[in-house]
């Protein structure tokens, strides 16, 4: 892993089928039709100087410095716009070529500063490449062009630099913003020497439109836009191939770096969960992990009210480990537990998920999927067989139409947004269904062909209600599902959902949506080709989130949407590793593969290979250990990259709970809100520091790989291993890979996984195993996974959560763009300069009511508690209903979530709270600020 | 654990499938479900409460109180 530029091929691969053969330069080359001369030739291992192309964009063709002559051909035309045409013969070099092209260099050179010794592209700089490349020796028209010197630099931007008197004007920022990431905020200014880029109306950049995704920065050849970081430490000397620790994407990134220090993370164009994009967070926001509030040091302490005591490790351990033994003979085996969090790596996981269940001897372990993503596993086992979404990424490319339930992708995931977006401008349609206008209802080049603007929490009436009108306007696909599904389910399905009570017209009342257009999105999703959908914490966070996740399979299934490329059921996950967390038997009631704990001779594998004899009840859910804490009967928890007293519902309750506790152990990198509960502090690691795998929300396990040493001495994994052995539980791993060849001997989705498969094939999706040796993107093509696809009834059941004279709104809540969960390493970022607090939307009606002016202070009370925000007054929202983040403590907006949740799996209900909001008026807002510190 | 909140669980649990056609069938999935993803104790603590309280004290939807008591055995803690 030591390459640090990849090879440029000039313009995007061609995917033809039909392969054409050409000579460059005397070498004979086949090449997919459609594929450009320059492509081409550097398939040939011949470079044609360029400036204007570069591979991540469609060729524009303005620099002319990638002329070429073909035999048989007048002229000198441009390589990157020509497409190989069978036969050719061409010809890269010639004196008349070098010629012309030095006289295009010249030009550009005169126009330009010549203080290469001391730019920040020094050593990484198209343009002086090719100056030398193309012999340039002279600039005969002097060198006084209108070079911009004194154009000022826009510095406005956290991350980049903007400094117009380096731009050659080949419009690479404009292409990348466009193509690449799909936010049209560039465009060039002016004319002739006169033309500079400009983001938006000549704005700065933090002004403009700009979502600092840095595709421009990639794209910019010159030092015009460029990563402060790199003005700042200079070019790097190795990189790294690792994977971004941030959402569900897991984008691949390569880390540039110098000695043990990132010098700057560019997106790897290999990753084919981001084909070498990236946002804002994975690209820039990576400081965190060098934060000087990173805790380096273990710590304990007797009582929560003790300051806290720095140890050495081993005291730290063993601490903890006696802690949890004494625990454990006074109040029983079962009184202690383990959280796993979602950010750490597949092997780390495992590992907690080992530790509890044979070192603790019990199965109180979950994951912070609970309050995420848990529906989607349960729904998706019960219809389709697996608990994981049915595509990669990449099938987008083939959809015709796209569903979007109860996700915001251009903030929660924005790489897939920007495939989305991508396949919107080719044409495919879109169906958003949100409380909310998300941005992609209506953007640049963008706009939903139904938005279906639902009450919150009517999901599963609204998911019926199509259903409804696909069986009886006809709409099923009849042949599919009599030779793919569970017939006799799917009469009872169809039957349930024909009764008039599910009708559009029925539920529009209780769904607010009108009835035509649900109808149309309905007819559009049936018959308008391959239906995608798309659905994220909007479906799940509910307390009847496993029922939609059931719908959403049931109208996949019902019009054959499931099986190929383009279609599918795919959830889109919010943290790096939710997926990974739940394969690797994080769920209290689950083995690695989602293997039920009961299931003897699963569990007989794992006592063989552990030796130890496990429990074959099921274990306490999050919610549950909150509850049996505060009844006096949970006494400890080891609690791994998780910050629950934020993250959780009903802040209150949570605190309760750690409060009755007499010994959680924390390990994270910072002293979070959880950490003011704990009695052992471990320092966590960051993604930086250590080895292992990802797995994204595609099943894609991507390799995790140490750019710099641990900053506290051992990675996530060795502490878990360190106090496993404390516990008398030996465990002895020298590197995650081994204990990947535990998961994968253990797991048969697994079984193919080894890290050099992954090394070989870049990534894998599983299953991966014998009868799919090189992973699986589209999960069901012959079959389901079940067998025969299984429809369930999805009877709406309203929440409880309801609207009051007391409380007349109610509350969703979500995330944005720069910010991530709750927020621990985003606020210690630059990203702070994009969202510095939590905010809440009011419609301009709900805020007239209540004399609310936008930026005013309110306060936001529930039946669980109160905190208080800033107004944002939107149209955005619908009346009735407010929205915010949850990316601040200082807001606190968990405070007034309630502990309902999902029927089946205690998933929170985050997206609906009935709430009351009011102004806060000057001197009150003193006695509300007191009030909100003593709650938080 | 308070019974309140196994209540309101067990009764969610209940809602969702007492919309099936085949009540018997829907009654051991209720069963199943609450047996296979409750702890021991919390199983316990509902037994409890239905041994303990007055019929009509008890909470239960009709269906998920007969599921319950019909799949007793398998609900119960292991000893
Ligand atoms: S950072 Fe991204 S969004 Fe901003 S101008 Fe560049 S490409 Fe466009
Ligand atoms: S800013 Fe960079 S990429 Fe954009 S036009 Fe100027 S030189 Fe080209
Ligand atoms: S889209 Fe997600 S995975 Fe990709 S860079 Fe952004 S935060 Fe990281
Ligand atoms: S690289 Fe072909 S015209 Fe610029």
């Amino acid at each position: 892993m030591n390459q640090i530029s990849d090879i440029d091929y000039g313009t995007p691969a061609r995917t033809s089928a039909e392969m054409v053969s050409l000579e460059i330069d005397g070498v004979t080359v086949s090449v997919p039709a459609g594929t450009s001369l320059m492509r081409a030739a550097m398939e040939a291992g011949i470079a044609i100087p360029k400036l204007c192309a570069t591979e991540s964009l469609e060729p524009f063709g303005s620099c002319r410095l990638c002329l070429v002559e073909i035999e048989g051909r007048r002229g000198t035309p441009a390589s990157c716009t020509t497409p190989a045409e069978a036969g050719m013969k061409v010809r890269t070099q010639s004196p008349r070529l070098a010629a012309l092209r030095r006289g295009v260099m010249e030009l550009y050179i005169s126009d330009h500063p010549l203080d290469c010794l001391t730019c920040s592209a020094n050593g990484n700089c198209e343009l002086q490449t090719m100056a030398g490349v193309v012999g340039l020796r002279e600039v005969r028209y002097g060198m006084d062009g209108a070079n911009h010197l004194s154009d000022r630099k826009d510095r406005s931007n956290p991350y980049f630099t903007y400094d117009p008197a380096k731009c050659i004007v080949c419009y690479r920022c404009v292409r990348a913003c466009e193509e690449t990431q799909g936010t049209f905020a560039l465009t060039i200014d002016g004319r002739g020497f006169a033309s500079r880029v400009s983001p938006g109306q000549m704005q700065p950049f933090i002004g403009s439109e700009c979502v600092s995704c840095g595709a421009c920065v990639q794209a910019c050849p010159t030092a015009t836009l460029m990563e402060n970081s790199v003005i700042e430490m200079g070019q790097a000397e190795h990189s790294v191939v690792t994977t971004c620790a941030y959402c569900g994407v897991g984008c691949s990134f390569r880390a540039d770096v110098k000695g043990n220090e990132v010098v700057r993370m560019v997106p790897h164009k290999d990753g084919k969960a981001n084909e070498g994009h990236s946002c804002v967070k994975g690209r820039f926001a990576w400081g965190y992990a060098t934060h000087a509030d990173r805790i380096l040091k273990p710590m304990i302490r007797k009582r929560i009210t003790d300051p806290w005591r720095e140890v050495g490790w081993d005291e730290a351990l063993a601490y903890a480990a006696g802690e949890f033994r004494r625990l454990q003979d006074k109040y029983g085996r079962n009184s202690i537990g383990g959280i796993v969090s979602s950010r750490c790596t597949n092997e780390e996981t495992y590992l907690v998920q080992k530790m509890v269940r044979a070192a603790f001897g019990n199965n109180n372990v979950d994951t912070c999927a609970r309050v995420c993503h848990s529906p989607t596993g349960y729904g998706l086992k019960q219809t389709l067989g697996e608990s994981a979404g049915t595509q990669a990424f990449k099938s987008i490319e083939k959809s015709d139409v796209i569903v979007v339930i109860g996700a915001n992708p251009t903030d929660g995931h924005p790489v897939f947004a920007s495939r989305l977006k991508r396949r919107l401008r080719q044409g495919a349609k879109l169906i958003v269904i949100d409380p909310r206008r998300i941005d992609l209802v209506s953007g640049p080049h963008v706009r939903a062909e139904h938005h279906l603007k639902l009450r919150p929490g009517t999901n599963v009436a609204i998911l019926s209600a199509l259903a409804h009108v696909i069986v009886t306007e006809g709409l099923v696909a009849e042949q599919f599902v009599q030779a793919r599904c569970d017939t006799t389910s799917f009469e009872q399905w169809r039957e349930f959902v024909a009764r008039p009570e599910n009708s559009p017209e029925a539920t529009a009342e209780v769904t607010g949506v009108p009835a035509e257009e649900l109808r149309a999105a309905a007819r559009l999703y049936a018959k308008g080709g391959n239906s995608a959908i798309y659905y994220g914490l909007g479906v799940t966070e509910h307390s009847q989130g496993s029922t939609a996740v059931i719908a959403i399979a049931n109208l996949a299934m019902a019009t054959a949407n499931v099986g190929r490329e383009g279609v599918g059921v795919n959830p889109l996950r919010g943290q790096n590793n939710v997926q990974g967390s739940c394969d690797m038997g994080s769920f209290p009631h689950e083995l690695p593969g989602y293997r039920h704990i009961s299931d003897d001779a699963t569990r007989g594998d794992f006592e063989r290979r552990w030796g130890v004899s496990l429990q074959r009840e099921p274990g306490l859910r999050i919610p549950n250990m909150f509850d049996a804490a505060i009844d006096g009967s949970f006494k400890g928890l080891y609690c791994q990259g998780e910050d629950i007293a934020q993250s959780d519902p009903n802040t209150k309750h949570v605190i309760a709970a750690l409060e009755a506790m007499e010994c959680i152990v924390v390990q994270d990198l910072f002293l979070t809100e959880t950490a003011k509960y704990a009695h052992v502090f471990l320092p966590g690691s960051s993604f930086l520091e250590k080895e292992g795998t990802f797995t994204n929300a595609e099943r894609r396990i991507s390799r995790v790989r140490k750019v710099m040493p641990p900053k506290a001495g051992m990675s996530d994994w060795q502490v878990t291993m360190a106090l496993s052995n404390a516990l008398g539980y030996p465990m002895n791993y020298h590197h995650p890979a081994e204990i990947m060849v535990e998961i994968a001997a253990l797991t048969p989705t697994f079984a193919g996984v080894t890290y050099e498969r992954i090394d070989e094939l870049g990534s894998i999706q599983w299953p991966c195993n014998a009868v799919a040796p090189d992973g699986t993107p589209t999960m069901h093509v012959d079959e389901f996974v079940r067998g025969k696809g299984r429809f369930m009834i999805t009877q709406y059941v309203p929440t409880d959560e309801k609207v009051t004279r007391r409380f007349p709104l109610l509350l969703t809540t979500g995330r944005i763009l720069s910010q991530y969960n709750v927020g621990t390493q985003t606020r210690r970022t630059g990203n702070l300069r994009f969202h510095p607090e939590d905010l809440l939307e009011i419609h301009p009606h709900d805020a007239e009511e209540r004399g609310i002016i936008d930026g005013d202070r309110t306060t936001l009370e529930s039946r669980a508690g109160s905190t208080v925000l800033r107004a944002r007054v939107t149209d955005r929202m619908q009346p009735g209903v407010v929205y915010t983040t949850f990316h601040f403590p200082e807001s606190g907006a968990n405070v007034v979530t309630t502990d309902n949740s999902d029927w089946a799996t205690n998933c929170p209900e985050y997206k609906v709270t009935a709430v009351q909001v009011a102004r806060i008026v000057e001197h009150a807002a003193r006695d509300a600020g007191l009030e909100v510190a003593d709650v938080v | 654990m308070h019974i309140e909140k196994l209540i309101k669980m067990a009764n969610q649990i209940g809602a969702f499938f007492e919309a099936m056609p085949d009540r018997t069938q829907a009654m051991k999935d209720i069963a199943s479900h609450i047996q296979r993803t409750w702890d021991p104790a919390m199983r316990a603590t509902l037994l409890a409460h239905l041994d303990t309280q007055a019929e009509a004290d008890i909470g239960l939807k009709p269906i998920v109180d007969e599921a319950v008591r019909s799949h007793r055995k398998a609900l119960e803690a292991p000893t």
